[in-house]
């Protein structure tokens, strides 16, 4: 079975349709599937669901899908530094489903590993617990949280070998494992493909199951959002 | 005379290397955005400390050089940085299951208000624009033991060691002590109260009662 594709747009041939639920990684504009995104701008898809644990920065990442109004809802952990969000957010326009980080991360790990719902002690006696079923276990309380299943999953990786085992390199891999494992359909784009047998079987991070169909997206441009550096010494 | 009577009082550096003399050698450590990001340079020599980015590592080294910017290599803050021998990486799922786990010794994250009983609130202002709590909420639910440091009063000089809480809440009986430019505020365990167990140069025990609505011992 081929799972490379020539183009994102070939790979999410069928597989679109309005008010479908995406599931994305990436952190920040890190690991983010950008070629993906791209494709699904240029579909015009709309009423998106995005489960994602920011929404990019203007009109990087996820970004440009909210530019051109193609996303209903976020579930999201963190949005700032996006001045559309907030202008669609603040005019009632954008729907956002404020999920802690672990819960959200756990949420996709879930869903994708067939377990409906579980119990986190993460925002209990908060906002985040408001019409969530309590459950004391030990004494202690805790909020029931729903998996996330979505009909898709775009995800960013750096190398996968042509049957779709993949690597994550750094801190690049963040919310794309567990992101790849809860759609019903898990796209991959990455910087190299290289032949069945090049990846050590004992370093794979996503086992090539989860991954129907993938492409390579190099070259990448791979944006930063706070550069931060030291100065060396003087010898 | 206009002679101005200024009160001494620790700065934001100081204050975040009081929160230093809480790491114990081989503690793993989850550190926020803004003055906790600053205890990563008050490591005692000697001590192994690891600190935990949510985003997915381990073993955070300091801001790379130039030369060494890394686009796939960011903290929770979004900042470029370096690793360590020791690093490792994995992904957002495990990031939290380490910390949900009760696996992390200590987090030191800021705050805008901490109630008498422990309660946090440090994500939202309602009416402002809301940026979203982050991994806020999961760190102060399952991280051993967690520091708030923040300013003892608003720039307004509203008090932020109060009765309750009148934000949104991060977490609901979860701090463990607080440190503000003025005191140290402790407690054994979440079901006593806070104790004042540290004053600031030049601050007296009056100054730090007078700028608190929230119960402690003195």
């Amino acid at each position: 079975m081929q799972k490379i594709y020539p183009n994102a747009e070939a790979a999410l041939e069928g597989l679109l349709f309005d008010g479908m639920t995406i599931a994305a990684g990436g952190f920040g504009l890190c690991g983010i599937p950008e070629r993906l995104i791209d494709a699904i701008q240029a579909s015009g898809v709309k009423d998106l669901t995005v489960a994602s644990n920011n929404a990019g920065i203007d009109n990087e990442g996820l970004g440009k899908l909210l530019r051109t109004r193609q996303v209903k809802k976020m579930i999201s952990s963190y949005v700032g530094e996006n001045k559309e969000f907030e202008r669609q957010f603040l005019a009632g326009e954008l729907e956002v489903e404020f999920t802690p980080q672990g819960t959200l991360a756990e949420r996709m790990r879930a869903g994708g590993a067939g377990i409906p719902g579980f119990y986190t002690k993460t925002g209990y006696g908060t906002q985040v617990a408001e019409g969530k079923e309590v459950k004391e276990f030990e004494g202690e309380a805790y909020i029931l949280e729903r998996g996330i299943r979505a009909d898709l999953s775009i995800i960013k990786g750096w190398k996968a070998d042509e049957s779709g085992n993949l690597i994550f390199r750094k801190t690049a891999r963040n919310f794309n494992l567990p992101a790849a494992t809860c759609g019903k359909v898990c796209i991959a784009e990455v910087e190299e493909i290289v032949p069945v047998g090049s990846l050590d079987p004992d370093c794979i991070h996503l086992p090539s199951i989860y991954v129907k169909r993938m492409i390579l997206g190099a070259p990448y441009d791979k944006k930063i959002e706070f550069k931060t550096v030291r100065e060396r010494e003087a010898a | 005379m206009a002679t101005q009577v200024e009160t001494k009082g620790w700065t934001r550096d100081q204050m975040a290397a009081r929160a230093a003399k809480e790491l114990r050698d081989g503690f793993y450590v989850n550190l926020g955005i803004g003055i906790p990001t600053l205890v990563a340079n008050h490591v005692p020599q000697g001590m192994t400390v690891t600190l935990q980015s949510e985003n997915g590592m381990l073993g955070i080294g300091p801001f790379p050089y130039e030369d060494e910017v890394d686009p796939d290599l960011i903290n929770a803050g979004k900042q470029t940085i370096s690793e360590l021998a020791l690093t490792s990486y994995f992904d957002s799922a495990q990031s939290f299951a380490m910390i949900r786990g009760g696996h992390i010794d200590l987090a030191v994250l800021g705050g805008m208000e901490v109630s008498e009983r422990g309660d946090l609130a440090n994500w939202m202002v309602p009416g402002k624009m809301i940026k979203g709590m982050g991994g806020a909420m999961d760190l102060v639910a399952g991280v051993k033991k967690i520091i708030v440091v923040m300013e003892h009063v608003s720039k307004n000089g509203e008090p932020k060691f109060i009765p309750e809480c009148t934000l949104p809440l991060t977490g609901k009986n979860v701090v463990d002590m607080i440190i503000t430019d003025l005191a140290v505020f402790q407690r054994g365990n979440h079901e006593s109260p806070f104790r004042l167990i540290e004053l600031a140069p030049g601050v007296t025990r009056e100054e730090v009662r007078e700028k608190t609505t929230a119960r402690y011992d003195d």
